[in-house]
């Protein structure tokens, strides 16, 4: 306790920490991974990590920078091929948890990492949907990590890539062989989860030195928040030296390859 | 029979104007020596399908080759856009490019859907999402049995796929090791199929359960020793991280995106791949 840690620590601890031990995670790639192989280096050795290239119950010694790093597949159980990973692991039913990230997110938890703007004319076009439209479907539930700022929590999104609960929080009401979907969003400054009514996004838990008004000002809708309002854990000394661990092996490794 | 051809003569067979060719390789044994080798002979028109356009892409479409693109994500891994990409989609250049995008799922699903030789893929997907919305070859079903409503798009069925592997035998049989990603679909959903290796060896020396691809089951291989850098060839060299990050400064940059084609691959002898 009382250790010094940074805002971007603080995130993926809390992140780590909500993976169970024994949970199979569909791990999405930067800080969803961190924090996942965290939490397998720490409270959840049995935790099983699957990347979407295929590579089923991976143990990288360092974090892979693109999705398909040869480190995933080296340290893995076994490699399937993406559409076996896709059809039989993800859609078949097989994934507790999948953790992603994104570019843009809103109220009811909708996803957005297709474009800025209008889709024809698209003032930034971003990446598109990669794997998570199904994983956040497909999996029994969808933990979302990221920075908190206003340019990324909008009211609305501009295009839903991946769906949290839709325009009017009921996408998935009725809709059979469907996951929870998003329970928790983790950022630097708070938790949110849905609200069991509207599924709109309430802070549940706030970071030590956060305040109420540091997340209204970084959100870009009325935010709320629960009545029982808790203070998120500070991490430990064995957490931070893990993840620090971690991230300098995964530095020497990317700064180390062959030009 | 596969037939070994040199890449210059199997590029120059196998890859018309107006062609639609997948190259595939997820991150991994990405065919970078026979995307350079498409660029030097100023392939057109190409509709270019590829679940992750990558820096091949990248270079592609700023080389105008590309005049369709189909694909699911299109990012530089781990480092950020694909500066080429952005520019063909946002401001035409060198030319407008038409983008089709699906998910992961889909994709993949429809490269196993055209390897059965099925018209289409059926897949629980896009539930929710508005990407149907703007792609009009999504589409969906309702199942005969259950009445679910399932997500389907069209089999990918390239007129040439073109992939990255390891070694072929003299035989011409293919052993592709490591993450395989959509490689084997590719090739068997495709007309025509070019396969670069990395070498030529007398027995593939593997398991019963191998990803082998049979060479009655391919047009041609050519081999490209260290064809798939800047990615990277499970069992002979690491991903070259350093260039993906740097690719993001050249990129960026028509003028010096121009260069560096010209430098790399424009007025450079058939090479490997991306290397500076």
């Amino acid at each position: 306790m009382g250790s010094e840690y940074t805002n971007s620590e603080m995130m993926t601890v809390t992140a780590a920490r909500a993976l169970e031990n024994g949970t199979t995670c569909f791990v999405g790639i930067g800080l969803p991974s961190e924090a996942a192989n965290l939490a397998r280096l720490t409270h959840a050795p049995d935790v099983v990590l699957i990347y979407e290239s295929g590579t089923l119950q991976t143990k990288p010694d360092i974090l892979p920078l693109s999705i398909g790093d040869g480190e995933l597949s080296d340290s893995a159980l076994t490699t399937v091929a993406v559409p076996e990973m896709f059809r039989y692991w993800l859609q078949g039913g097989k994934v507790d948890v999948g953790f992603l990230g994104t570019a843009q997110i809103d109220r009811f938890a909708n996803l957005n990492t297709t474009l800025i703007g209008d889709y024809r004319e698209p003032k930034v076009r971003l990446p598109g949907g990669g794997g998570a439209p199904e994983i956040a479907t497909s999996a029994g539930e969808v933990f979302i990590t990221l920075k908190h700022s206003k340019r990324a929590f909008v009211k609305d999104v501009d295009f839903i890539t991946t769906v949290g609960f839709g325009r009017d929080g009921k996408a998935r009401d009725g809709v059979p062989n469907i996951g929870r979907g998003p329970s928790r969003v983790i950022t630097d400054l708070c938790v949110m989860k849905p609200d069991p009514e509207t599924r709109e996004l309430v802070v549940v838990s706030l970071h030590p030195g956060v305040t109420r008004e540091d997340v209204v000002e970084a959100t870009g809708w009325e935010i709320r928040f629960v009545e029982q309002l808790e203070t998120t854990p500070v991490p430990d000394e064995n957490e931070l030296s893990i993840l620090r661990e971690l991230k300098a092996r995964t530095e020497r490794a990317h700064s180390g390859q062959q030009e | 029979m596969a037939e070994f051809l040199s890449l210059h003569d199997a590029v120059a067979r196998y890859v018309q104007d107006g062609s639609t060719v997948a190259m595939e390789g997820f991150t991994h044994l990405i065919p970078f020596a026979a995307g350079h080798e498409v660029i030097r002979q100023k392939k057109r028109d190409l509709t270019l399908i590829r679940m992750t356009p990558d820096l091949i892409y990248d270079q592609l479409i700023g080389a105008g080759c590309a005049r369709k693109v189909i694909f699911s994500w299109g990012g530089n891994p781990g480092v950020g856009s694909l500066h080429r990409l952005r520019d063909a989609v946002e401001k035409g250049w060198p030319h407008p490019v038409e983008i089709l995008e699906h998910s992961h799922a889909a994709m993949a699903c429809a490269f196993e859907a055209g390897a059965a030789g099925l018209p289409m893929a059926v897949l629980r997907g896009y539930i929710g999402s508005e990407l149907p919305s703007v792609n009009e070859q999504i589409r969906f079903i309702e199942c005969p049995f259950t009445g679910e409503r399932l997500a389907a798009v069209p089999s990918v069925r390239p007129d040439t796929s073109i992939v990255h592997a390891q070694k072929a035998d003299r035989h011409g049989n293919v052993l592709i090791e490591g993450i395989v990603g959509v490689q084997k679909e590719a090739v068997l959903a495709a007309s025509q199929s070019i396969i670069t290796v990395e070498e030529i060896v007398d027995e593939l020396d593997t398991h019963p359960n191998a990803c082998v691809l049979p060479s009655w089951a391919i047009d041609a291989i050519a081999v490209a020793e260290k064809g798939a850098l800047p990615s990277y060839t499970h069992g002979y060299y690491e991903r070259d991280n350093r260039f993906y990050k740097k690719w993001d400064e050249i990129a960026r940059d028509r003028d010096t995106f121009t260069q560096w084609l010209n430098d790399h691959v424009l007025n450079s002898a058939e090479s490997a791949g991306g290397q500076v």
